[in-house]
């Protein structure tokens, strides 16, 4: 059974009863869902989270849902030491949270399981978002999964290459003829207009907490403990104020020790709102407008971005940019150093992470996660120059005049 | 009538207008603030914007074109 009471606004504290709605109607804040965490802490114990399925609904009595799961088999994404990584960037106790494994490459998947599964709760037979990759693949594979229908709107400038992924699940794909900007007001029409549960509009307060779990099985993985130092990237920063709660969470619930983890933000300085606001110590994030490859985290309107800041600041951690070409950079080490293809976002962790580390922000001995959340090959065109193949014709001699040298140098 | 939830960005050089009050004037547009942080180089404000879908269109198309920055209040709504 699930111990959620309420919406409560994130800035006034009004509640609302639990139902599809994102915003509060007074002064126009996020809502979030609160919880009884007394009946909660009565209710859970480490060897009965350890002994749930192998996946993120083994915390489902921390998650707002009542009915059946929509699960296609997400979480409890491996934990890794990361000694090579390591070594190259000087940090001695570093993991990577690995959900490029999950069923749809990222960890959008969290998200949209627990937000599908509340869509079905509260009765829609659609589902519907605005995306141009990740979080349209997460939507629309869950949908065909609850057997529910899903729209999938996709600015008109979006590579069809991108939309394989969500394509293949049979959403019914909609293409906007406009802007950025555009398909956003668009998208926010769209949701009062039709009565749709609409991923990260009316359905967001849910899907803010599937996120969560990736806190919680951080600190499963590591033996019940919180680490030193987490880097996350941050598009809406709502992923890595889950984090933050997930940790919190566990705390308060006695599962772990008071947690003193520090959180760093990692963005691309072509879309960095919260990293410019960190760094001018704002508590107001000033929109920008995005100008970067790593797509999957350019936003420049981030919803969550006065939290993220929050975050960053009360735990005692920081915000970091780094270009695009550190980035790639990023994406390659990270590969040629622990065999994982991340995506464009999961290089700007590893960009940000070695310049933390270079610095002496994040000491060597601390034990550090870095949040890798999505998986390469679905953007693998930023990549294209890499492939740099030894032509050779089909006989020994070929080959031995083509990588001989190679061969005997190795 | 309809009503609409936006986030007005303003750049120092616009700190000293009245646009909240022109845009309500000439646009006939009823403007609620329900927060908002105005320093004496920078400011923000959201707002309720209530009246006629094409009186709401060419008022933010206006203050748009003053060069003040509108964003939905739901922060972006695509997504990676």
């Amino acid at each position: 059974m699930s111990y959620a009471r309420a919406l409560r606004c994130r800035k006034c504290g009004q509640e609302y009863p639990l139902q599809p709605l994102n915003r509060c109607d007074f002064c126009l804040s996020p809502l979030e869902v609160s919880y009884d965490y007394k009946a909660m802490a009565r209710g859970l114990s480490r060897e009965e989270l350890a002994a749930g399925p192998r996946s993120m609904w083994r915390y489902r009595d921390m998650l707002p849902v009542e009915g059946e799961e929509v699960d296609i088999g997400t979480g409890f994404t491996p934990l890794v030491k990361a000694d090579n990584l390591g070594r190259e960037l000087g940090l001695d106790r570093l993991y990577i949270k690995n959900d490029c494994l999950n069923p749809t490459y990222s960890f959008k998947d969290r998200a949209v399981s627990v937000a599908v599964s509340k869509a079905r709760e509260f009765g829609f037979d659609t589902v519907a978002c605005a995306s141009t990759g990740n979080l349209a693949a997460s939507v629309a594979a869950h949908a065909a999964k609850a057997k529910m229908r899903a729209y999938v709107f996709v600015p008109s400038d979006v590579e069809p290459g991108k939309l394989v992924g969500a394509a293949i699940y049979d959403p019914i794909l909609v293409k906007v003829d406009g802007s950025y900007d555009d398909v956003n007001r668009l998208c926010t029409e769209v949701a009062k207009r039709y009565s749709w549960g609409f991923i990260n509009i009316n359905l967001r307060p849910y899907y803010a907490e599937g996120s969560k779990t990736l806190g919680y099985e951080v600190a499963e993985q590591l033996g019940w403990r919180a680490p030193d130092c987490v880097v996350a990237p941050a598009a809406s920063g709502l992923l890595f104020t889950r984090i933050w709660k997930g940790l919190d969470e566990l705390a308060m619930l006695g599962l772990i020790e008071p947690v003193n983890t520090h959180m760093y933000i990692a963005q691309a300085a072509g879309s960095s709102p919260i990293v410019n606001a960190f760094n001018a110590g704002s508590m107001h994030v000033n929109p920008v407008t995005p100008d970067t490859i790593v797509k999957s985290i350019a936003i420049g309107n981030p919803a969550d971005g006065h939290y993220a800041l929050m975050v960053a600041r009360q735990s005692g951690g920081g915000a970091c940019a780094v270009d695009d070409e550190e980035a790639i950079a990023g994406v390659q080490l990270l590969a040629q150093t622990e065999g994982i293809f991340a995506e464009a976002a999961g290089g700007v962790v590893v960009g940000v992470l070695r310049k933390l580390a270079a610095s002496g922000v994040i000491k060597r001995g601390e034990l550090t996660v870095a949040s890798i959340t999505g998986a390469g090959p679905r953007t693998q065109e930023i990549l294209a120059d890499i492939v740099r193949p030894f032509a050779v014709q089909p006989t020994i001699e070929s080959v031995e005049e083509s990588i001989g040298a190679l061969v005997r140098s190795a | 009538m309809t009503k609409r939830q936006v986030m007005f960005t303003f750049p120092q050089e616009l700190i000293r207008e009245p646009i909240i009050y022109s845009l309500g004037h000439q646009f006939k547009i009823v403007t609620n603030i329900r927060r908002a942080d105005v320093t004496e180089n920078r400011g923000w404000v959201v707002l309720e914007l209530e009246g006629e879908e094409k009186d709401i269109e060419q008022g933010i198309a206006w203050v748009t074109s003053k060069g003040v920055r509108v964003d939905p209040v739901v922060g972006d709504v695509v997504e990676g």
